[in-house]
């Protein structure tokens, strides 16, 4: 039976030799993931049906979204989250001075394993697929009913096949490779879909694959795939990971994809998502209007807030002042990038430039708090939504890019990349 | 069941059901009160029990917020009805029992305030006088329904 690498990852954890696009099956998962916002319903769904999370060691709780606490309907959100996993003995909880943005935080702890398959009460958990295992978001109650049983329903998903050829230029990221394949495919073109890549992956660092990985739900797919190889081993490795041969699955050459698209990473420019979908991309040089102006930048998130990022970003505003009349605010996406931010001077760069620094959360990326945008303001950040009001008022803009655009953005008060 | 509908494009998504900014309560109260704010301000005032949502491609984009069908639910709605449905809030509708109906047609041919009833399989448009049968359901998706959502189903399984 021929299989996309995904179709083989839920073979296995159901237990059967094949499985086929389209099948309801229910399957074995490794790993559960709830947050700050999502934890309490799925706590409450759970208790209707049981007591006990069946496996307690599977089960991962990070608050990140509005901590530290921004208000005090907050707080007990957090404190109800605290109080389960003192309760039902969740080593794997991460609390305030020892967590960070998710998706950022359990590939850093060494928690994500290639092959396994991993679910997560936040729609960005298909950012591990970029390790070699399948990686999906779902819902709370998805969340509750795998606590209680360790297993899930799910539809065997199709395919999208992504070849990528040749090397990124300068100054040209993940985030650009990504927001182009959202352009190509449009927000709902992988819907259900798995997005499986092939070709020059190589060329693309582990952080790179994150980013792309991580915005695969943005064209509505279920989870994005790049197979194991040398750089994704060797990133696991100095997480305390170690993949075994089983642990490198790759698709039958004559598995069936839907559909291939082939992206020339050579000829890749600098992208920006304009308001208010992520697939309406442009690109510097063609179609990115001159001057325009903005009021704030935000670089971090589960998409951008990673040490790359920071570095990429530094590189830019190092000896240069943010432009006046420009917020621009950076937030290092878990304590060790802060940590390494401080160690590597980037820190320093920032706030010498007129940034703002921030602890780890993901507070503005969703409009949470620590950067929300009043009626009629534009902001050029690293995140990865721009849709009507995501990050304050309805009458808002957010424009999607990378750490190097946002930087050059803070740094000219518009929309603006680095010279080559 | 009979109710009014409210119509929308596409890409409706979870930001705009339920904006952030009101995820730190997740009580039905509060989440019914700001449904749709950011795309419809009257919305929680106007709509009532029966009442039904019309949406275009790609209903319930974003994020996994099962606060955004919880919030239609808590309003009353008896069915969201779309062309198309994203992946994780077709996934939390099922689980939290809440219909959805996947329809280009009716999603073209049913508008703003038009009164629809259900009854025996057969979706009724009162204003315009079309009659549509309800597509069919998946086994599984009927069964979790069925039970009142997943965590019934589960409780049912043992």
């Amino acid at each position: 039976m021929k299989m996309t690498a995904t179709q083989k990852i839920f073979a296995k954890h159901t237990g059967r030799e094949s499985v086929a696009a389209g099948e309801l099956i229910t399957a074995d998962v490794d790993l559960i993931l709830g947050n700050d916002i999502t934890s309490p319903v799925a706590i409450a769904e759970m208790k209707k049906a049981g007591d006990r999370v069946k496996c307690p060691d599977k089960v991962v709780l990070v608050l990140d979204h509005f901590v530290p606490a921004k208000d005090i309907k907050s707080a007990e959100q957090c404190k109800i989250v605290r109080d389960f996993a003192r309760e039902q003995g969740i080593k794997h909880f991460y609390d305030v001075g020892c967590s960070g943005v998710e998706h950022a935080l359990l590939p850093e702890l060494g928690l994500i394993r290639p092959a396994s398959l991993v679910i997560g009460a936040d729609s960005h958990t298909c950012t591990y697929g970029a390790l070699g295992c399948v990686s999906t978001g779902v819902g709370s109650t998805d969340m509750a009913a795998a606590m209680l049983t360790g297993r899930l329903w799910f539809r065997v998903p199709s395919a999208i096949k992504v070849v990528l050829s040749g090397t990124l230029p300068r100054f040209v990221t993940g985030k650009d490779v990504v927001l182009t394949i959202i352009g190509m495919l449009g927000v709902d073109g992988a819907t259900y879909k798995s997005l499986e890549f092939f070709g020059d992956i190589a060329s693309l660092t582990a952080d790179d694959r994150l980013t792309i990985a991580n915005m695969a739900v943005e064209c509505g797919a279920k989870n994005a795939f790049f197979p194991l190889d040398d750089v994704s081993e060797s990133y696991l490795l100095s997480r305390g990971v170690k993949p075994d041969a089983e642990d490198v699955v790759t698709a039958d050459e004559d598995a069936v994809y839907e559909r291939t698209v082939t992206l020339y990473l050579s000829s890749l420019r600098p992208t920006v998502a304009f308001p208010h979908l992520p697939s309406n991309v442009r690109t510097f040089g063609k179609d990115v209007p001159e001057g325009l102006k903005i009021d704030q930048v935000v670089i971090g998130s589960c998409t951008n807030g990673r040490i790359s990022d920071m570095r990429a970003a530094a590189s830019v505003m190092k000896g240069r002042k943010v432009a006046d009349g420009v917020r621009c605010i950076v937030i290092p996406a878990t304590q060790e990038v802060y940590r390494q931010c401080l160690q590597e001077g980037l820190t320093e760069i920032f706030i010498d430039s007129g940034a703002a620094v921030s602890t780890p959360t993901c507070g503005p990326c969703l409009g949470g708090y620590m950067g929300i945008l009043a009626g009629g303001e534009r902001a050029v950040a690293t995140t990865n939504r721009n849709f009507v009001g995501r990050m304050g008022a309805a009458s808002s803009e957010v424009y999607l890019a990378s750490p190097y655009v946002a930087a050059e953005s803070a740094i000219k008060g518009e929309l603006a990349c680095p010279e080559v | 069941m009979s109710g009014k509908v409210f119509k929308y494009g596409d890409n409706v998504n979870t930001d705009v059901i339920i904006p952030a900014r009101y995820l730190n309560d997740a009580s039905a109260e509060n989440l019914r009160s700001h449904a749709m704010e950011d795309i419809d301000a009257e919305f929680a005032k106007r709509v009532q029990p029966g009442d039904f949502v019309v949406g275009g491609y790609n209903f319930g984009s974003g994020s996994s917020r099962e606060h955004a069908p919880l919030a239609l639910k808590a309003s009353g709605v008896a069915a969201v009805i779309a062309k198309s449905f994203a992946r994780i809030f077709f996934r939390n509708a099922v689980n939290i029992g809440l219909y959805l109906i996947e329809s280009a047609q009716m999603a073209d041919e049913i508008n703003e305030n038009d009164v629809l009833t259900i009854e025996n399989d057969i979706l009724k448009d009162v204003t315009t006088g079309r009659s549509y049968p309800l597509p069919p359901m998946d086994e599984h998706v009927k069964n979790i329904l069925k039970c009142g959502g997943l965590m019934e189903a589960v409780k049912h399984e043992g």
